[in-house]
């Protein structure tokens, strides 16, 4: 039931106002970090925040509401985010990803294809492709101006000089519709295929870094590689001990103190639905 | 200040405005796509999709433009007192209103900055009519292509040229609107 002592989705209209205007911006101009006045909310910075700031401004009472952490929707993350909006905005939830009308994500994609209707809200702790080559936020902007992407390169390229391949496995910049280079959140780059072309609207937030910005349905997400060296969206060999899926993304679950492992599948839900249709 | 303008406001401001931004931002999302945004009675010229616009994404931080065409004490006093977004000149607008030969040319609007193309100029035109008919739209959001009866080409042309600066539009025609975004390739 919502809770009539907050506003309804919990921010103050101004503030959602706000969100809004940035999201709209972000969607107007794929790939690009709309700076936006990230509030206080009630939990830390790192778990959400900026992901709970755009599914706040984006809930209609009529939406049916996933999260998931990692691609588990039993995770504490999911967990306290989903009753975090139960109780302020009194939607109802969902853990299938069909049924859900806006997902929020820690770090994954779903497995099962999104639909047009569908959002995908990503929660991103740290939005700037080029931080990590560059501290300076008054020259990644400038990179991002004049579009000068080298410097990313080259440190794919070294990548290849030192691993023989391109390590990167996570965070996997791509470049979106031939123009800015673009940080897709932590997901595993096995996830950076389902990017491009899809029919849901993708919505990034990062609270701590006050940024949001955004993939409109069917837009390009190209994958930065070398033509020697094209970029691969890799997994674990094997397949699910649950369910048996062998094109799903896996964890690796330690089971006991000798040693043993198995390989589970990240998106519970994906897993869960496949096991009930098992005999 | 008329009395009238106090009232054509959204009846649940939080829920109506949730649900006008889900339709605006579908649109945005979707360019050429028509949705009804419907809740706001605002004094004529302005059509209701225009009205709930205003309403969803305008406040004292927004500073707004009318066109002559729709530069009248009715619609002035319906925007204060619903937002209080102050009226300024074009080119300090982030948000004009108005009907097409009003807000032409365009290019008096802010486009944004090479490093913020985010400061940029949003467009609500009134329309009188909206159809999913005429120019030819492609580009991020479409996955084939749009049609929508722009009220020209050339002018879609220049802005989405400018990409990534540019300005965004909305079409709205009594509670039905489209967007055409700066990335939308008219022809």
């Amino acid at each position: 039931m919502n809770d009539q002592h907050y506003n309804f989705a919990y921010l103050d209209e101004q503030t959602k106002r706000m969100i809004r205007r940035a999201i709209l911006k972000g969607l107007a101009i794929p790939g690009y970090q709309v700076p936006f006045a990230s509030r206080e909310m009630p939990m830390p910075y790192g778990w959400g925040t900026g992901g709970v700031q755009v599914t706040a401004a984006c809930l209609t009472p009529d939406d049916r509401l996933k999260v998931i952490d990692q691609g588990a929707d039993d995770t504490t993350n999911a967990v306290s985010i989903r009753k975090f909006f139960q109780r302020t905005a009194g939607v109802a939830v969902t853990t299938a990803t069909p049924e859900a009308s806006v997902i929020q994500t820690r770090h994954r994609i779903p497995e099962v294809a999104l639909t047009e209707g569908q959002i995908l809200v990503y929660q991103v702790p740290i939005p700037e492709p080029l931080r990590f080559l560059e501290p300076r936020e008054t020259e990644t902007r400038r990179m991002h101006a004049l579009e000068d992407y080298g410097l990313m390169h080259v440190k794919l390229y070294e990548d290849i000089a030192r691993h023989g391949a391109i390590a990167t496995s996570y965070a996997y910049p791509v470049k979106v519709e031939g123009r800015y280079v673009m940080d897709p959140s932590p997901i595993p780059k096995f996830d950076n295929p389902k990017l491009a072309g899809c029919a849901a609207i993708q919505l990034f937030g990062a609270g701590r870094e006050q940024r949001i910005y955004a993939l409109p349905p069917y837009t390009k997400a190209v994958s930065l590689d070398f033509d020697d060296f094209p970029f691969e969206p890799t997994k674990a060999a094997g397949a699910c001990a649950i369910c048996g899926s062998d094109t799903s993304y896996l964890d690796e679950v330690i089971v006991d103190d000798a040693g043993g492992r198995m390989f589970v599948c990240s998106d519970t839900d994906y897993c869960a639905s496949r096991a009930e249709g098992q005999p | 200040m008329d009395t009238q303008s106090l009232t054509g406001g959204f009846a649940d401001a939080p829920v109506a405005a949730a649900h006008a931004f889900r339709a605006a931002m579908e649109a945005m999302a979707r360019p050429g796509t028509i949705v009804t945004l419907a809740g706001a009675a605002p004094p004529a010229p302005l059509s209701v999709a225009a009205g709930a616009l205003i309403l969803t994404l305008c406040d004292p931080e927004t500073p707004v433009w009318l066109a002559p065409s729709h530069d009248v004490a009715a619609v002035r006093d319906w925007i204060a007192f619903h937002t209080g977004a102050p009226l300024v000149a074009p080119a300090q607008a982030m948000f004009a209103i108005g009907d097409w030969t009003g807000l032409s040319p365009v290019t008096r609007f802010a486009i944004g900055t090479p490093e913020y193309p985010d400061r940029s100029a949003t467009l609500i035109v009134d329309m009188p009519t909206l159809e999913p008919v005429g120019a030819r739209l492609t580009g991020p959001g479409i996955r084939d292509a749009a049609a929508l009866s722009l009220p020209e080409v050339q002018a879609f042309r220049d802005n989405a040229a400018l990409f990534p600066l540019g300005l965004d539009f909305y079409f709205t025609c009594g509670d039905r609107a489209a967007a055409v975004p700066r990335t939308t390739r008219v022809s």
